[in-house]
């Protein structure tokens, strides 16, 4: 095979973050986006209070269930969108590059989530 | 053997309208993407206080990021509908040793985005 | 008499370095499919048409083409779903055209092989005696992907392979799995290192057009899809523990009994 055996033996794993990814971006976001992207600034729900949201934020369950959306959504974007740049844009003689920019960025994006949700805030 | 074999246009994706669902199915990603960077930075504002908190609140009523938003909205709904109509046609539940039927299996799924939606609604708003 | 126009591709590589459309009157009748109307042409208006049928009954699955931009059996489709017209027929995408309609398979028939589509003994069991035993249960978990007549269709539809033709596509994959999930197969871990290469299911994005295309109802896409489950749920359990068996490699024979698990794992 024409790819070295290292990265088809990181194929499985990297796939099954991607679903993962995909359930919890699928079943979390949409809501989340409605909320603080579109209801919230538009007046159509009553803007949460601050001392509230602090304490959800702060609570160890929403910690973890942020974290773990986070990374998992991260490794999402990452894997879709290295396929649509190689079939998409036919850059799949980048491969290599476009690899290291998409998992790159998740894992620098994940890196920075973990530090914020479990030290920073 | 001669033989005659046009290369794929970079356009492929326009082709077809199923082609082209499928690009925008891919794009989603990008604002799945967009989404963590948002949330952090709501999460940022929120930890740094109630002025920072009203400051972003402000800022996320400006016409360029709703609109951003909006748009990233109708994708991620976009992905989260495609994501659960494909689900059982990637995955064989059984229960009790039979296959359930994959109408099930994608209701399923959907229930689970109604409860989850509902939770964190709460959760927010509660 | 009714008629109905065909657009047809040609392409005489003696001649022309590029297809052209030619276009012929021919009758339109209730009971005629398109391949009905090419006979027609070939019979009494151009001789020198050149596609390929047999069967006439979408059995053969030799006569697929590209009908009005979609690949189609051109023997199970009908000319009255396209009146007035006209019908347009191309040959199959993603493969080379050799003449007219005519395409090159012969990338397609040398990945099948690589597959080992055919029902692999177990190495330590004695040759069956008798015949080999099987529920209807165990029927019903391939038997959707044995209806598959290599038509080719699903590679056309698919654009992953139209932009990399090293992709093993949808029909060699769903052959695999109609012999992984077979209760008498044992060869699971013989298809393994072709079916989880770079060039086997992780480079399908399920795009789902291969299902769309497919007149025999196989579902490749599914297929695909739930191979690289068992391939993920495979390779972290290897992970996990790393000092038992390696199921991607050949084992030698008589080394394990159970060296159906790999199938087992998808049922
Ligand atoms: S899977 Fe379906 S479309 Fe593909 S070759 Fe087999 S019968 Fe034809
Ligand atoms: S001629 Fe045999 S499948 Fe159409």
């Amino acid at each position: 095979m024409a790819a070295p055996a290292r990265r088809t033996r990181a194929e499985p794993l990297l796939w099954l973050l991607f679903s993962s990814g995909g359930v919890v971006a699928a079943l979390f976001i949409p809501v989340l986006l409605l909320l603080f992207g579109v209801a919230i600034p538009l007046g159509w729900v009553s803007t949460p209070d601050h001392a509230h949201l602090l304490a959800v934020l702060q609570h160890p369950v929403t910690r973890v269930v942020l974290l773990g959306l986070c990374v998992l959504a991260l490794f999402h974007w990452a894997h879709r969108f290295r396929y649509t740049l190689h079939e998409g844009l036919r850059l799949k003689r980048l491969g290599t590059l476009v690899e290291i920019l998409c998992y790159g960025g998740a894992v620098a994006g994940s890196l920075i989530s973990a530090y914020l949700l479990l030290w920073a805030w | 053997m001669t033989s005659y074999q046009p290369p794929m246009s970079l356009f492929w994706w326009l082709r077809r309208r199923s082609y082209f669902f499928f690009a925008v199915r891919e794009l989603s990603s990008v604002f799945v993407a967009w989404f963590v960077v948002y949330l952090l930075l709501l999460g940022h504002a929120v930890a740094s206080g109630e002025a920072a908190y009203r400051e972003f609140v402000e800022w996320s009523a400006r016409p360029w990021l709703l609109g951003l938003n909006l748009v990233a909205l109708v994708f991620v709904v976009f992905h989260a509908v495609t994501w659960f109509r494909l689900a059982p046609q990637a995955m064989v539940v059984r229960v009790g040793g039979r296959r359930a039927p994959p109408l099930w299996v994608a209701a399923g799924h959907y229930a689970a985005w109604v409860v989850v939606s509902a939770l964190v609604v709460w959760v927010v708003l509660a | 008499m009714r008629t109905i126009a065909l657009r047809v591709a040609r392409y005489r590589p003696e001649d022309e370095t590029e297809p052209t459309m030619q276009e012929y009157e021919v009758p339109l009748r209730e009971d005629w499919a398109v391949l009905d109307g090419l006979n027609h042409i070939k019979d009494h208006l151009d001789g020198t048409l050149s596609y390929r049928w047999s069967c006439r009954m979408g059995i053969c699955g030799s006569c697929g083409m590209t009908v009005n931009g979609e690949p189609k059996l051109t023997c199970g489709t009908f000319l009255t779903d396209y009146a007035p017209g006209p019908v347009t027929v191309e040959p199959l995408r993603n493969f080379p055209v050799v003449r007219d309609l005519v395409v090159d398979i012969s990338d397609f028939m040398g990945k099948l092989p690589t597959v080992s589509p055919w029902i692999v003994d177990s190495e330590d069991a004695a040759p069956a005696e008798g015949e080999h035993l099987q529920t209807p249960e165990e029927l019903d978990e391939y038997q959707q992907y044995s209806m598959c007549i290599n038509c080719m269709l699903c590679y056309s539809a698919c654009p992953v392979y139209g932009l990399d033709q090293d992709f093993l596509g949808p029909a060699a994959i769903a052959l695999a799995q109609r012999y992984n999930l077979d209760s008498r197969d044992h060869g699971a871990h013989q298809r393994v290192d072709v079916l989880s290469a770079a060039d086997g299911v992780w480079s399908c994005t399920f795009v789902g057009e291969c299902t769309t295309a497919c007149p025999k109802g196989v579902d490749p896409a599914g297929a695909i899809q739930r191979y690289k489950l068992t391939a993920a749920t495979e390779s972290v359990k290897s992970l996990l523990m790393p000092w038992g068996r390696r199921s991607d490699l050949p084992r030698p024979s008589g080394a394990d009994q159970d060296n159906n698990a790999w199938s087992r794992e998808v049922r």
